[in-house]
């Protein structure tokens, strides 16, 4: 069986990088995902050079932004998740992908170890759910998120778990609600 | 920009959700989303659970082995120094932020043109894979009986329009397809500005709008 990686070691690990520029952290970091990362980049479409390329490119992104992880709002693999989205997009789209604007709350406090730990094992919940889909459904997920079926193609799927997916990150809209008072 | 007084009833669908996480909308429909959800925190939330399925997927890859020299070549890439944390993005004005910076200011530098009926447009610049607009319609009045040959995502940003679907206030999104033929109408007492993506043309059902189309780039 394959070990889990815990996901609070990884959020400990980007601590390290922040606050120390800990390069035995980075190069825990770098050996688990650049791998995935550069996986996936390739099942998006991107060639092996420019997968690798990229995996780069959105590691050096994640040592320089690690003081901009929030491990209430994301995983770890989440958030390298949207880094190599967004630069998938500048690279290989040539297209911008405007982010919503921030949230009005703030100056930013240091986030609840409670919500942190809830956050990060919903997150790992969620993988488990996806794991244990039929083939089919999955792969209609996967493949949407490879960029191989269009908006509409989504909508028009059927067979599509939606429910399966959704609310396994229960806490997100939850805290969002609580921090909107 | 603070959340609008009224509740949102029309969210965005999963799917646009999803293809914006995935990063495959067109450049149009991704400013409409990221415009909607810098007003509804529901499908804010909704966008964190879309990126954690991202996450997860890319998670369970089977890894592909860096070159040689790849780490290497990172920490050559990082000693170009840190980023400093980026200025917060939140509005004050009338438009969120992502709409802002594709309108080069808020509501008063939008640059308007006459369409016919009193209603003004002003087309914004994204890459050609869909058009996107901001509509100003003076109240009581209704833009021409239409169809669509793809998808419209119409976001109000002020006032409110209805059309046989239901009624749309501000903060709300209608997401129409090929099925809908309709014809909306603003609201009396106030003007409704909406920001509209299409990523097909519009199909007019009265020959005026018909031959203005080109001309209106709609
Ligand atoms: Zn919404
Ligand atoms: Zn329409």
């Amino acid at each position: 069986t394959r070990k889990k990686p815990d996901r609070m070691a990884w959020v400990n690990h980007l601590a390290s990088i922040r606050d120390q520029k800990d390069r035995s952290a980075f190069a825990e970091v770098f050996t688990h995902f650049a791998p995935r990362v550069k996986a996936f980049l390739m099942k998006s479409g991107a060639s092996p050079d420019m997968a690798e390329e990229v995996a780069q490119d959105v590691m050096a992104t994640l040592w320089r932004k690690a003081h901009l992880f929030d491990p209430s709002k994301a995983s770890v693999s989440t958030w390298i998740f949207t880094i190599a989205r967004n630069r998938r997009i500048d690279m290989l789209r040539k297209q911008r992908r405007p982010e919503p604007e921030d949230l009005t709350w703030g100056p930013e406090a240091e986030p609840d170890q409670a919500d942190i730990l809830a956050l990060q094992q919903d997150s790992a919940k969620l993988t488990d759910a996806l794991a244990t889909l039929p083939d089919k459904q999955r792969d209609l997920i996967v493949r949407a998120y490879y960029g191989e079926l269009t908006h509409s193609e989504i909508a028009e799927a059927t067979g599509l778990p939606l429910g399966t997916i959704k609310s396994r990150i229960r806490l997100a809209l939850n805290r969002l609600r609580h921090q909107m008072k | 920009m603070t959340a609008p007084m009224t509740e949102i009833k029309h969210h965005l669908t999963d799917a646009l959700l999803i293809a914006y996480s995935a990063g495959t909308l067109p450049e149009g429909f991704n400013l409409v989303v990221a415009t909607h959800i810098s007003l509804c925190d529901e499908c804010r939330a909704q966008m964190h659970e879309y990126d954690a399925v991202g996450g997860a997927i890319m998670d369970e890859e089977t890894p592909v082995s860096m070159s040689n020299d790849s780490f290497a070549a990172v920490l050559d890439l990082i000693k170009n120094g840190d980023v400093a944390a980026p200025a917060r993005r939140i509005s004050s004005g009338h438009f969120p932020t992502p709409l802002q910076e594709y309108v080069g200011g808020d509501l008063d530098a939008v640059q308007w043109r006459k369409v016919g009926g009193g209603v003004r447009q002003a087309i914004l610049k994204v890459d050609k894979s869909a058009s996107v607009r901001l509509l100003h319609i003076p109240a009581g009045v209704s833009v021409p009986d239409h169809g669509h040959r793809g998808t419209e995502l119409t976001l109000v940003l002020q006032g409110a329009f209805s059309d046989k679907t239901d009624r749309f206030g501000k903060g709300d999104i209608e997401v129409a397809t090929q099925d809908l033929n309709h014809q909306p109408i603003a609201e009396m007492d106030v003007d409704c500005i909406c920001l509209a993506a299409t990523d097909a043309p519009l199909r007019f059902n009265s020959l005026i709008p018909r031959l203005l189309q080109p001309f209106l780039q709609i």
